[in-house]
């Protein structure tokens, strides 16, 4: 019976943890199989953060080795990609705070916005609109629309939709409530929607649609 | 329901996290109001753009640099 219990529990056990435990008996060489498994992710969080790409990279080599350093308080309760994630999102902000000469910052500011602006700009996408755009030029757009997103909003928008954590995790992640993420994962959607509509919707003389009050 | 109903379950609509019943609902409001479909399906797209594009990559000469410089430090003992 332990047998199979132990058995199922290694079937259920996230490579990760794995990992983890084999860099804890002392295999470098295993901790590098972590580094490469997630440090696009990383990345793209702190360029998100920070938009900076020096913060980007100094970040992303201070969340590993900060993560390296801890790894004895990780509790495995958690997943290590949310732990790292958490790591990864308190360096970009001290780092952002840094360049900003001390200036606090907090994924608190800046949630104030208009409801009134989803109902702006209704018109209608063009089919498959990016293929109007060239990959670089599509790039390009997607990053400025979401770097003009206020940053407790790009935050959660990142988290959640682009790097995949659910909103329990994102709401850990970030030290706020559930309610909090999921009142800023809408209005981060709908901003986006609507700044994208500029590129994307189709040509004038569409018809305006309004929305009810 | 109303469009403004209609938006404060929009993101579980997308999540798929609602039960049948509300489910239905949303989608008997989608089924007669245009704006609110434009919403649903512009902000859906929204997100499978984002999710499909790299906007920052990673060169591979920078991810080389990195690494020697963790794993060097790492062995150290950070």
């Amino acid at each position: 019976m332990d047998a199979i219990q132990s058995a199922a529990e290694q079937i259920e056990q996230h490579p990760d943890v794995a990992l983890v435990e084999r860099v804890r008996g002392g295999d470098d060489a295993a901790y590098d199989t972590l580094v490469h498994k997630y440090e696009r992710q990383v990345f793209r969080i702190a360029q998100h953060i920070t938009q900076n790409r020096e913060d980007a990279e100094d970040v992303m080599q201070d969340a590993f080795l900060k993560a390296y350093q801890k790894l004895d308080q990780f509790q495995g309760n958690s997943k290590f990609y949310t732990w790292l994630v958490r790591i990864a999102v308190n360096e970009s902000l001290m780092r952002l705070r840094k360049r900003r000469s001390g200036k606090l910052v907090s994924i608190d500011e800046d949630i104030e916005t208009d409801e009134g602006s989803v109902q702006r700009d209704l018109a209608d996408w063009a089919p498959d609109p990016e293929q109007n755009y060239s990959q670089a030029e599509l790039a390009e757009i997607l990053r400025k629309t979401i770097q003009g997103l206020p940053p407790g909003f790009r935050i959660v928008f990142v988290l959640r939709d682009v790097e995949g954590l659910s909103t329990e995790e994102a709401a850990e992640t970030l030290g706020l409530s559930v309610p909090a993420v999921k009142s800023r994962l809408l209005r981060a959607r709908l901003q986006l929607r609507e700044r994208l509509s500029r590129y994307f919707g189709r040509k004038k003389g569409h018809r305006e649609m309004g929305i009810e009050k | 329901m109303n469009c403004k109903q209609f938006l404060t379950l929009l993101d579980d609509l997308i999540d798929d996290s609602l039960t049948a019943e509300t489910r239905a609902d949303l989608q008997q409001h989608l089924g007669h109001c245009g704006p609110c479909e434009v919403i649903f399906n512009t902000t859906r797209k929204t997100i499978e753009i984002y999710r499909s594009h790299e906007l920052y990559d990673l060169p591979t000469g920078l991810r080389d640099r990195l690494h020697a410089a963790i794993m060097a430090r790492c062995k150290k003992g950070c």
